[in-house]
């Protein structure tokens, strides 16, 4: 009889110390040592760890009142501005947000040197950041103008609430123009120069986990270097772009809303990052354990490079274009072998993701769960899966 | 002897001298030039391969000009502390200087390999890789 393992099971042997812990990768290297029935039976939780770009990030702050009490109608954060449509002193940073003076792209690439990312991680790193409010002045909130100096310690409360992270997958792209372009994805070269990708593939948490059996609601997770939750399913969530095999990935299939407290994150999670002629905006560290509660459970935690896809798309003309289809898929083996082939022409690959942080994050998740300090929880609501047919919209022009 | 690789950074004065003629004239050294950014009075960089028995004494002469000479491998450093080694670099750079050891997935950068076309300093994401002047 095939292995059933319940979340309550699972848990007391992690608070015994008895839990068998191993990182995806781990586990794919016992499956094809002992079978899939075996490796199912002997681990109860695998870990996963993603480590990359995620630009629908930001943080709820709360700043404290200031005597006399003020409703803070504009914020700045070391010159980025917050948004303050919230109550009084409550603000909310955008990863991707820039600071007044930027130049953007007047100066063609421009350099998007510091932005809402940045700001987030000096707060992490306890670093000083100017505060500067306007209001415009009630009866109960008569202040209308402030210039101080905030840390993470001193304000009241710093919230990480990123709608869109951990892309389950996400396109590899290339440039069949004939000049350079600067996009999210990097610089890319003309005539298929290069082509760059951004998922740890096989130790990526919802290629993991691809019918969302153990992924909701209430997960808890490594977040930021310290704990979060998965607060819902993310923005542009849409599971059913992967067909029931798990192998044929268009697009990017599902996403996650995740959150947990600022101040006990780290700033090695949380990177200000910068994409020259597109932006700025958080690299977040994300790890979800996955409970093993069955064997068809552990067949998908065990999906490898070679069985897990990419698209490749030109962000060249099809992307910026909103034109649909692609240039086929390459596996994560080959797009981690160093070269692809697109258009029957060899193009270099290089990641976004970063593989070793990735592995980092992975290996810390399995040594917080084997030594009891991390337990499992159990979602108190699923997500779509690709099973309920969630389908993308696109605006329509009047 | 192997070839000495060498940066060289110009004040607005010092870029209308005809340094490769007289390297190669007065000194008997053997010049490659692998980089050059020059325009008249504007600051100037250039890389360059030199070799010859003289190599130290061109180089004083370049020196004389107010010409600053640093090895080619001190001009770019990695900020350990900054780099992830997500690997975005790895696709631009021209050399294979910065370079994924695989399966780790680990970014290395052999200085040796740098010709100082700055390219990492604006592509990567998390600003890493630095001119050491």
């Amino acid at each position: 009889m095939s292995v059933q393992k319940t979340y309550a099971e699972i848990n007391a042997k992690i608070k015994a110390g008895k839990a068998v812990v191993m990182t995806a990768e781990e586990l794919i290297a016992l499956v094809e040592e002992k079978g899939l029935s075996k490796a199912a039976q002997e681990v109860d939780v695998v870990t996963t760890g993603t480590f990359a770009p995620m630009c629908s990030s930001g943080a709820f702050l709360s700043f404290g009142h200031t005597k006399p009490r003020m409703k803070m109608q504009k914020v700045w954060l070391n010159g980025v501005a917050a948004y303050t449509g919230i109550a009084a002193v409550d603000a909310f940073i955008g990863a991707a947000e820039l600071q007044e003076d930027d130049p953007l792209n007047s100066n063609y690439p421009g350099e998007f040197r510091y932005g809402g990312g940045h700001v987030i991680q000096d707060l992490v790193a306890r670093k000083p950041v100017k505060l500067k409010a306007l209001g415009y002045g009630t009866d109960c909130y008569p202040r209308r103008n402030l210039e101080t100096t905030i840390t993470l310690d001193e304000i009241n409360e710093a919230i990480l609430y990123n709608p869109r992270n951990a892309y389950q997958n996400y396109n590899c792209a290339v440039n069949l123009t004939d000049r350079v372009i600067y996009t999210y994805m990097g610089m890319i070269k003309p005539h298929l120069g290069n082509a760059n990708y951004s998922t740890s593939g096989q130790l990526s948490p919802l290629l993991k986990d691809p019918h969302f059996k153990t992924i909701g609601v209430g997960t808890k997770i490594f977040l930021g270097g310290g704990i979060g939750y998965v607060a819902w399913n993310g923005t542009q969530h849409f599971p059913s772009m992967m067909n029931i095999e798990g192998q044929e990935l268009s697009g990017a299939g599902g996403t996650l809303a995740v959150t947990g407290d600022l101040k006990q994150m780290s700033p090695r999670w949380l990177v200000g990052t910068s994409f020259l002629g597109y932006g700025a905006t958080l690299s977040v560290g994300i790890g979800v354990p996955i409970p093993i509660l069955n064997e068809e459970i552990a067949r998908y935690a065990a999906l490898k490079d070679e069985e897990l896809f990419a698209p490749v798309v030109d962000y060249g003309e099809a992307y910026p274009s909103f034109t649909p289809g692609n240039l086929g898929y390459v596996s994560y083996a080959d797009l981690k072998s160093g070269k692809i082939k697109v258009n029957g022409k060899e193009v270099l690959t290089a990641p976004l993701s970063s593989m070793p942080r990735a592995r980092e994050i992975a290996s810390t998740l399995k040594e917080w769960i084997q030594k009891g300090e991390f337990e499992l929880t159990e979602p108190v609501k699923t997500l779509p899966s690709p099973a309920d047919g969630v389908i993308a919209h696109s605006l329509k022009e009047d | 002897m192997s070839p000495k690789r060498i940066v060289l950074r110009f004040g607005t004065d010092s870029s209308v001298k005809p340094i490769v003629y007289r390297l190669v004239k007065d000194y008997d050294l053997v010049v490659n030039i692998v980089k050059a950014d020059v325009n008249p009075q504007k600051e100037g960089t250039m890389v360059l391969e030199v070799s010859g028995e003289r190599n130290e004494e061109g180089l004083n002469y370049l020196r004389s000009l107010g010409i600053s000479v640093q090895d080619l491998n001190q001009g770019i450093v990695r900020n350990e502390e900054k780099c992830v080694m997500c690997g975005a670099c790895t696709g631009i750079c021209p050399t294979g200087a910065l370079y994924m050891e695989r399966p780790s997935m680990e970014v290395h950068f052999d200085g040796d390999q740098c010709i100082v076309c700055l390219l990492c300093t604006k592509v990567c994401p998390m600003r890493a890789m630095e001119v050491r002047l």
